[in-house]
């Protein structure tokens, strides 16, 4: 990874390419690489769909080794939907086969006139560049049906289904799993949109030929990631419930907390939610001939994802994640999960987002388009999005637009981005994580629910204010850390409560570079990415006042506990304070 | 007095998902909880939606939820 890709979409007779020397970025992965570009060579106050914005990938600085769990890949981009820096991670093939190819980063620059739509080819005979009109309009599963006879079988894509071509804030960028299944998003902030705007729609990557990246110190570099394995084995969360009932198996806890919202955050629990668990989602997919335990790129231990399929057995998606089953199930008052494995298949398949998706969703039936719990209502309307209709068009913006145009007080968003799966007034840690981050609301960013709710990394009481800034500063500070290496987050349980499977990842790290890395140092990475990110966001225009709730979470008790987020507005403004 | 027993993820497994009980007065959670023989350590133990210790005395018509350690995200 010694390398960038720069394509000039924008140049004068076509767009031009060029490699380029690491230079001044060199030894950044992921969220690191991305907000470092970014924040050094994106104006501020530039359109995100314009010329000016950059669209930088970068695999983890693990990626394309053969470390565990070492294949997420990073999005950069100003954010159309949030007006400030993005960084979207996702997993998948991408990550590893670009990390081998020997690039540490490809940025999209520039933006070419007319109506050509691209796509980006990279193996290790170098890169084409060329226009592909019979791409145009076509979804992200038939887009990659059409690729793939046309590349060689170990190819990872990287491709906008029709709501990134139509540039709407929601959108995404798809990466396919192993199977090659459009299945892994970049799903926040319109990460799709800014590749529309570059009329990129697909990028494929072939690393045949290619080896594993090499570390410095192969015999400790293995014996590390032996010790990281096996710490992640023994892990309840990471050895166990992952895998077998996914992401969803917070159903269960998040509605038996009180913190579920449902009905676009009315109340903290939904009377249904035991018919969406990941309990009942496990038990449907090995019933019908799914697969519960699945890994969304190959060296993944966990495998927290699966293949959803109908009752004949036949593929619908992948296993949709808690975030998902919530974004269109509880929040939409909608308790069937074929309904709502159709909603992920549609989500994936127009390339959004599927936690604004839902949101948008949600806020509709607020506005009275449709009725809560109208499960063939919200396919309609996700329908909509794909035929890009005006209203698909603007569900496809996400919640704070859909809520704008139909006049609706309550929008859980925080700077244009939809909140997740966790109410703030419950799980207050998570609500200082939402007001701060510089990405938008994101649970993702600082997931303070693990010590509030799941007593995993911690333990707070998630109904009390107190401890919970510096709860959230410090995973905020660690996320954008592991956030850099390529590793899943779903890491960071066993970081957090094993010491020798901390001490195992930072042994990793240092023997791939041939340094000792200490725990620091990785305090010192995580604080650098926030403090540029931060910046970026200072000159893009953004104050104190934008790290705020919507009102109505201060206002409105949520029951069944009847709070209010109840962290000072004086409190949150000293996340950022180390 | 009775209360409600709930039990999640791999607690499930040869067990039941919800069950009334029948518990004499002073019963704790960890009294329950010991009784079921779960499999693991528990995780995650709420009274009526409320995080609580294994040392807490449950009264009449008390919910008690309890999850081995989970997590997602
Ligand atoms: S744990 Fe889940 S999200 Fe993480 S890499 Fe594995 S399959 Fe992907």
């Amino acid at each position: 990874m010694d390398k960038i890709l720069r394509v000039d979409m924008g140049a004068e007779g076509g767009p031009k390419f060029k490699t380029e020397p690491v230079g001044e970025f060199a030894g950044l992965g992921g969220r690191a690489m991305t907000s470092a570009i970014i924040s050094k060579e994106v104006h501020p106050l530039c359109h995100p769909l314009g010329a000016e914005n950059k669209l930088v990938i970068a695999p983890g600085s693990l990626s394309g080794t053969s470390a565990s769990m070492s294949g997420r890949i990073s999005v950069g981009c100003k954010s159309p939907l949030t007006g400030g820096i993005k960084e979207s991670n996702a997993g998948g093939q991408a990550a590893q086969v670009l990390a081998r190819l020997g690039y540490a980063a490809i940025v999209l620059e520039g933006k070419p006139e007319g109506d050509d739509l691209y796509k980006i080819f990279i193996s290790k005979d170098g890169v084409e560049v060329s226009v592909d009109n019979s791409l145009k309009n076509l979804p992200n599963y038939p887009l990659i049906e059409k690729l793939k006879g046309q590349y060689n079988d170990r190819a990872a894509y990287m491709t906008i289904g029709t709501a990134g071509e139509m540039k709407l804030l929601a959108a995404s960028i798809a990466c396919t799993d192993p199977e090659k299944r459009p299945t892994r998003h970049c799903g926040r902030g319109g990460t799709g949109a800014v590749m529309g705007a570059k009329r990129v729609k697909a990028i494929i990557l072939d690393d045949t030929g290619m080896k594993m990246r090499e570390p410095k110190d192969p015999e400790k570099f293995r014996n590390a990631n032996r010790r990281f394995v096996e710490g992640l084995r023994k892990h309840p969360i990471t050895g166990e419930g992952l895998p077998a009932y996914g992401t969803n198996v917070l159903t269960n806890v998040l509605n038996e907390a009180g913190a579920y919202p449902t009905h676009n955050f009315r109340t903290g629990r939904f009377e249904n939610a035991a018919n969406i668990s990941g309990e009942v989602q496990a038990e449907l997919e090995v019933k019908r001939g799914g697969i519960a335990t699945h890994g969304c790129h190959r060296g993944c231990v966990i495998q927290c994802s699966g293949v959803y399929v109908d009752k004949d057995g036949k593929y619908v998606t992948k296993q949709p994640e808690y975030e998902t089953v919530w974004a269109h199930g509880g929040n939409c008052g909608i308790d069937d999960l074929d309904v709502i494995a159709r909603l992920d298949f549609l989500d994936d398949n127009f390339g959004v987002d599927t936690m604004d998706t839902g949101a948008a969703v949600g806020v509709a039936m607020e506005a009275g388009l449709i009725p809560f719990g109208d499960g063939a209502g919200a396919i309609r309307l996700v329908e909509e999005i794909g035929k890009g209709t005006p209203l698909g068009r603007i569900l496809g913006c996400g919640a704070e637009v859909t809520g704008k145009v139909f006049g609706v007080e309550r929008v859980p968003v925080v700077k244009g981005q939809a909140m997740a799966a966790y109410d703030p007034r419950s799980v207050m840690g998570i609500g200082v994580t939402y007001a701060t981050t510089t990405q938008g609301a994101d649970h993702t960013a600082g997931y303070s629910v693990g010590p509030n709710v799941l007593k995993s990394g911690g333990d707070l009481d998630p109904l009390k204010p107190e401890g919970q800034v510096e709860m959230s500063r410090n995973l905020q500070i660690a996320t954008a850390a592991v956030d850099s290496t390529g590793m899943c987050l779903f890491i960071a349980f066993p970081l957090l409560d094993q010491p020798e499977t901390f001490q195992a990842l930072l042994d990793m790290i240092g023997a791939f570079h041939g340094i000792t890395l200490t725990g620091d140092d990785v305090t010192a990475l995580g604080k650098s990415i926030l403090k540029m990110e931060r910046e970026f966001n200072t000159r893009a225009g953004f104050t104190k006042h934008h790290d705020r709730l919507p009102r109505f979470f201060l206002k409105e008790p949520i029951p069944p506990h009847n709070v209010t987020f109840q962290v000072t507005d004086e409190d949150l403004d000293k996340v950022f304070n180390w | 007095m009775r209360i409600t027993v709930k039990l999640f993820a791999t607690f499930r497994k040869c067990r039941f998902d919800v069950k009334v009980r029948e518990v004499p007065p002073g019963t704790t959670v960890s009294d329950v909880v010991e009784e079921m023989r779960l499999p693991g350590s528990i995780g995650i133990i709420f009274v009526n939606s409320r995080h609580a210790d294994p040392s807490h005395e449950l009264s009449d018509g008390d919910t008690l939820a309890v999850f081995p350690l989970v997590g997602g995200g």
